[in-house]
């Protein structure tokens, strides 16, 4: 372990987070650095870190620490944060219960069931993988279908590995970077196959994890039948119209052991639903503002839990941000209350945060709903922006200078991404 | 050793049999082919305690579905099992379809079934919300109820051998011979078993082992039923089981408030060939989704969190098979569909007496104890409960599966308690059964396997055979 424990657990904090991965230490983080006293940081696994333990591969920090380092040495580098900022940190404990004042019930390993109150709550659960279920692949039930991240704990973690021959369904980040991994432990990884026209990963991983391992992609295709009685014997694969229904003249089988699923995330809002926090049906998280605070006040919200990211950076970031926000909250600072809601237009899923106020920068995160060339992204008719491409897969984020806003008296700003 | 009764088959059948059975002086073996109890059809069943008004008169089920159903009070009590009597609701969609609940509740008043009710719409709505504004009227039953069929199966046969019947899994019945003094001898892949007595619970396979000693002269044909698992988000939507009004080859597509709060929906009702075909399909997904909506307007795919197929064990002529047979000694239980479960206590009674008639002697066992320790169902119980717990043992503490809280003790209870496998843990605690479908603790589970059974990951099933989940880096040490 690398957090010490927490020997005694205080009855009432400045500021509680929930979930100890990327977005809930660098809130605690900013939390601190607004002069919240007393944090406490909570985590349902034995070691803070989250997921990040597992991804061994590099491509993190570029953004958030200025220069590349894996999974582990980002997590490293964000509890040394943690630690010398003197935040409690309490694993292996999971909150079971929250009331709308901010009550936080936890069932704890090493210290049973207990009560804290929190000055201010930042919600950081982040996310889990989509299911079999989810998708209603027909077939078998047999073992050997599970999903990228479960593989990736197997592999890197345990040292086992999820099969001899696999198939990849969905060409989510975690699947092409198991495709890569498993393909470096000698396990043949026949093809990635993703029912969209377009990758639903990062274009570099794409290239680094696919192209440079000459593992095929199959875009417009899906799994439409897994077989085998005990352990997976095969697959039945066929390429999807427009509407994605499947062409079964021109299905064939596949003879594979195992199938990974890299089908997407969904934010883990169990606790917000607790509080009956108000939900955006398009990206399942938490309604916030432009502090990432939730519509309830004091409940603060960051991450893979409000919306998905692509890339730890700019996780780290927001989260910062909610914490600093957080901090604000119990020290009394509030900050002015947002007077514009982002209205989500033509090619856009969704912006968070969903609201902004006229006087200071904001950073907006969006996502597009289909891939475009050589576009505009438009906030109403007060600024603009070129971009070359956009794609579902790689979110936007957009700088909101203040100045852009100086003459904008409307109440909301319709945001749309449109050809030129 | 010489047994006096062998029980071919661990489906709730088999298991309801064992445990009867061992209320006597008897030596009692039950062989399953399965690496546990309940992986078959019983798994897959749609655990409801039908009301007893739903089989028609004069057929084995009519008569077994209401006195099986009286008997699950008291079998709950006793081995604590998930189990509640929540009702159920048969529900008329237009005007023509009153008089098929009328006629449902004239036949279960001449049986003498409790609590029928024709509901209006009003009431309907007061008590279920959630049910379409387009129903006309309803059937309420209260005498329906839930149970989990797969604890179900796994509490009969704990009681069973705390009170001294054997178990053989892995134990397929591959033939049976006879001696000249009429013992029978069923062979399996561990050698063979002697037997004065058969009862042949072999479910989907009780034709081939009817056949093995000539006591044959039907077929099971499987038919299969899909079921959709929702997410527990749903919990509450509707509290009855929700029937439509049931045409002459089903039941029809239901909504099912399970025992622990899930919604099901399904099942699918179709004629397959293979014994093995536990497939689901889109076509099915549609089919079951489609239906329910007529129902339950909110209910939608987007809740999907699982699926999975069983197949019900229909003789020709579509009732129970119970009874002697022309080979003396062997008994069959055959051919046992909805309402299989309901039915499985008083059936289970039945197929004693059978054996009393067929020349077993019955002593009472001295030592016969009925009851089972109660099991700690954690996520179940209040937060002072769950306190206490957690301080007495850490273990209760820790969260093994966040989705349906289970804790580590639980978990550790069930292996010892018997489950081998990945399922045998999901089914006796629920552990990955939620949202996540073990994502986030399977790897979890199979550590606590390999620890506590002192074998290697590599070895952890998720239901025996070679059903492997993790291989080793070497090439050829996967199972």
């Amino acid at each position: 372990m690398i957090t010490p424990e927490v020997r005694q657990l205080a009855p009432r904090y400045d500021v509680v987070v929930s979930g100890a991965g990327p977005a809930g230490m660098a809130a605690a983080v900013g939390a601190r650095e607004r002069g919240a006293e007393r944090i406490l940081l909570i985590d349902r696994e034995r070691e803070a870190g989250g997921i990040l333990w597992q991804c061994i591969h590099h491509g993190f920090g570029l953004h958030h620490f200025g220069e590349e380092l894996t999974g582990p040495e980002y997590a490293e580098r964000c509890l040394r944060q943690v630690t010398d900022g003197g935040i409690d940190v309490l694993t292996d404990t999971y909150v079971y219960d929250i009331s709308p004042d901010r009550t936080l019930t936890l069932m704890s390993g090493s210290h049973g069931m207990r009560q804290v109150r929190a000055g201010a709550v930042v919600l950081a659960m982040g996310a889990r993988e989509r299911t079999r279920g989810a998708i209603r692949i027909p077939g078998e039930r047999p073992a050997g279908v599970l999903t990228a991240g479960l593989a990736q704990k197997f592999v890197n973690m345990m040292g086992l590995l999820p099969g001899r021959r696999v198939v990849i369904l969905g060409s989510g980040d975690i699947g092409l970077i198991m495709a890569r991994r498993l393909t470096l432990e000698g396990v043949e990884v026949l093809g990635v196959f993703e029912i969209m026209p377009y990758a639903n990963g990062l274009n570099r991983n794409i290239v680094q994890c696919l192209h440079d391992f000459d593992i095929p992609l199959s875009l417009s295709t899906t799994v439409v039948d897994i077989r085998g009685r005990e352990r997976v014997e095969g697959v039945t694969v066929a390429p999807v119209d427009q509407a994605l229904r499947p062409d079964m003249s021109r299905a064939h089988d596949i003879a594979c052991d195992t199938v990974l699923l890299s089908i997407g995330l969904i934010p883990e809002n169990e606790l917000s639903r607790r509080i009956d926090l108000r939900l955006d049906p398009v990206t399942s998280g938490p309604v916030v503002n432009s502090t990432m605070e939730t519509s309830i006040g004091g409940v603060f919200a960051c991450g893979n839990v409000v919306h998905i990211h692509d890339l730890v950076d700019f996780v780290s970031q927001e989260s910062l941000l909610a914490g600093r926000a957080a901090g604000d909250y119990v020290t009394g600072r509030r900050p002015p209350a947002d007077n514009i809601r982002l209205l989500p237009g033509d090619n856009v899923a969704y912006c968070v945060p969903h609201t902004l106020s006229t006087d200071r920068e904001h950073v907006v995160y969006m996502r597009v709903r289909k891939p475009m060339e050589k576009c505009t992204i438009r906030f109403g008719d007060v600024f603009s922006v070129k971009v070359r491409y956009v794609f579902p897969a790689e979110m936007v984020n957009i700088t909101m200078k203040p100045k852009f806003l100086e003459n904008f008296h409307g109440d909301s700003l319709r945001v749309d991404v449109v050809q030129r | 050793m010489l047994y006096d009764v062998a029980i071919v088959g661990g489906g709730v059948i088999g298991c309801a049999i064992a445990r009867a059975l061992s209320r006597f002086r008897l030596r009692v073996v039950l062989l399953e082919k399965e690496c546990e109890v309940g992986f078959g059809t019983s798994k897959s069943n749609s655990g409801i305690i039908h009301a007893g008004h739903h089989a028609a008169g004069g057929t084995l089920k009519g008569e077994l579905e209401w006195a099986g159903n009286r008997m699950w009070d008291a079998l709950h009590e006793e081995l604590d099992f998930g189990f509640a009597r929540n009702g159920e609701l048969m529900l008329a969609m237009a005007g023509d379809q009153l008089p098929v609940l009328e006629h449902y509740r004239r036949q279960g008043i001449e049986r003498g079934v409790t609590g029928l009710e024709i509901w209006d719409r009003e009431r309907i709505h007061r008590e279920e919300p959630a049910i379409s504004a387009d129903v006309v009227a309803a059937l309420h039953a209260a005498t329906a109820g839930v149970v989990n069929p797969y604890e179900v199966c796994f509490s009969l046969i704990e009681s069973a051998r705390r009170n001294g019947v054997a178990l053989l899994v892995d134990s397929p019945v591959r033939g049976i011979a006879r001696d000249g003094d009429g013992t029978f001898a069923l062979q399996t892949p561990g050698g063979a078993v002697p037997a004065r007595f058969v009862v042949n619970a072999a479910g989907l396979y009780s034709d081939e082992v009817a056949r093995m000693v000539g006591a044959g002269g039907f077929s099971i044909h499987p038919r299969k039923g899909e079921e959709y698992l929702l997410d527990k988000r749903l919990k509450g939507l509707v509290r009855n089981v929700i029937f439509p009004c049931p045409t002459p080859q089903s039941k029809g597509i239901l909504v099912i408030p399970t025992y622990d709060g899930t919604l099901m929906v399904g099942p699918t009702a179709t004629f397959v060939d293979d014994k093995n075909d536990r497939t689901t399909s889109a076509k099915g997904a549609e089919e079951v989704f489609a239906a329910v909506r007529r129902l339950v307007p909110g209910i939608s795919e987007r809740d999907c969190i699982a699926e999975f197929a069983g197949l019900r064990a229909v003789a020709d002529g579509e009732d129970f098979i119970i009874g002697p047979t022309a080979v003396r000694g062997f008994v069959n239980c055959a051919g046992i569909q909805s309402p299989g479960l309901t039915s499985a206590p008083a059936i289970a009674e039945r197929i004693v007496a059978i054996l009393k008639d067929e020349g077993l002697a019955m002593e009472p066992n001295p030592e016969y104890e009925p009851r089972l320790r109660k099991r700690v169902r954690f996520a179940a119980l209040p937060m002072e409960e769950q306190a206490r717990l957690a301080e007495e043992d850490s273990r209760f503490g820790r969260i093994g599966c966040r989705c349906e809280q289970v804790s580590e003790r639980e978990i550790l209870d069930a292996i010892h308690a018997g489950a081998r496998t990945l399922d045998g843990i999901k089914f006796r605690t629920r552990a990955g059964m939620g949202r996540c479908q073990g994502g986030f603790c399977t790897w979890r589970s199979m550590q606590m396997l390999s620890a506590e059974l002192g074998i290697p990951m590599t070895a952890i099933t998720k239901r025996g055979g070679a059903s492997w989940i993790v291989c080793d880096r070497e090439e050829g040490d996967a199972a």
